[in-house]
């Protein structure tokens, strides 16, 4: 389908650019429904590709680009069933959400994240799915799931590896901080920085510029630079589900939905 | 550090905070709450962090500021990455 308007996501196809938009409220967090619809998108994105000459994904919604998994209903189901089924529920989850990931990176056509605002955890790793990060001067990125007892577990730490030295995400990682777009501009993560409010507008002019080139070579270039990682992909979801079988976890998780203060629970 | 350092960072950070927020200046005072007096949430919170180090040209990382919500203390933090 050229175009398709969900319940948390989007897309078209503008000026010869395929534009996935993301816009659920509060800030786009990853759920069930947002998972089935990216499914649908990696679907599409083959037939979609051969009449577009780039992706671009972009967040509708003001806070920002993505704050990551749906913790609340992470916590809720896994409250609903026994442990072991929990686990497999979360792997599963895990493996659908990995071979979308997997179809965007392996896009046939340049594909660029447009951010802003929050781009944390699963949003992050989104963004870093894509071939280039532009980001608004107001973007702010963070891999807080250290801080849950947890790893990034949609590909985080193989593609941030893939991207950055080992160094820097040991930082990122083992502190869980979160950075400005200055700091993701040093390190090498963002390519492009944008004013406020004009990510979009500077990836489109952006993805227009790459729409000049052949796209057999464009596509070379790009399995040539962007290999992807798919043994330690497979490895971070053993390591995910391991982890998120222990009770620190789940106590870690219930603080955090549970929370009701200005500031989330994030130690 | 100086008070009279910190003086001046909290007074730029009512400034910035003030005109951001759009909340008249007069009304904010350095042991104000931010997150009551703004009236912003922790996804603000984080605009708000991301708008001082721009101005400040510091980084600050977020677990600096945990427990933190009086501007007098956000200044102390801010004076420690200057």
């Amino acid at each position: 389908m050229s175009d398709f308007k969900g319940e948390t996501l989007s897309w078209q196809i503008v000026n010869g650019a395929i534009e996935l938009a993301l816009h659920r409220e509060v800030c786009n967090e990853i759920s069930s429904l947002t998972l089935t619809e990216l499914e649908k998108f990696a679907v599409a994105l083959p037939k979609l590709a051969s009449s577009a000459h780039a992706l671009i994904i972009y967040s509708k919604q003001q806070a920002g680009f993505c704050a990551g998994a749906d913790l609340r209903e992470l916590f809720e189901r896994g409250q609903k069933m026994d442990k072991s089924a929990a686990l497999q529920g979360v792997r599963e989850f895990l493996e659908r959400i990995h071979a979308v990931m997997n179809a965007i990176d392996a896009a046939s056509i340049p594909t660029i994240a447009a951010v802003h605002g929050v781009t944390f955890g699963g949003g992050f790793e989104l963004a870093l799915v894509c071939d280039m990060i532009v980001a608004d001067r107001m973007a702010r990125f963070c891999f807080p799931e250290l801080r849950l007892g947890l790893i990034p577990g949609f590909g985080g730490i193989p593609r941030l590896k893939r991207d950055l030295g080992n160094a820097v995400v040991r930082d990122l990682l083992l502190t869980g901080r979160s950075f400005n777009v200055t700091k993701a501009q040093q390190i090498g993560l963002v390519s492009q920085i944008a004013a406020e409010g004009e990510a979009l507008r500077v990836a489109r002019g952006t993805a227009s510029q790459m729409g000049k080139f052949d796209r057999t070579t464009s596509a070379a270039a790009k399995a040539f630079v962007k290999p992807i990682p798919y043994d330690e992909l497979k490895r971070e979801i053993d390591i995910f589900c391991d982890l998120y079988s222990r009770p620190a976890v789940e106590e870690g998780l219930r603080k955090f939905v549970q929370n009701e203060g200005p500031q989330p629970y994030l130690p | 550090m100086s008070s009279s350092a910190i003086d001046q960072t909290v007074e730029q950070i009512l400034n910035l905070a003030a005109a951001h927020f759009k909340v008249p200046r007069e009304k904010l005072t350095p042991d104000d709450d931010f997150f009551k007096t703004l009236g912003i949430n922790s996804l603000q919170a984080l605009d708000l962090l991301t708008r001082l180090e721009q101005h400040f040209r510091i980084e600050l990382p977020d677990y600096e500021l945990q427990g933190v919500s009086d501007f007098r203390t956000l200044a102390n933090r801010i004076q420690s990455r200057l």
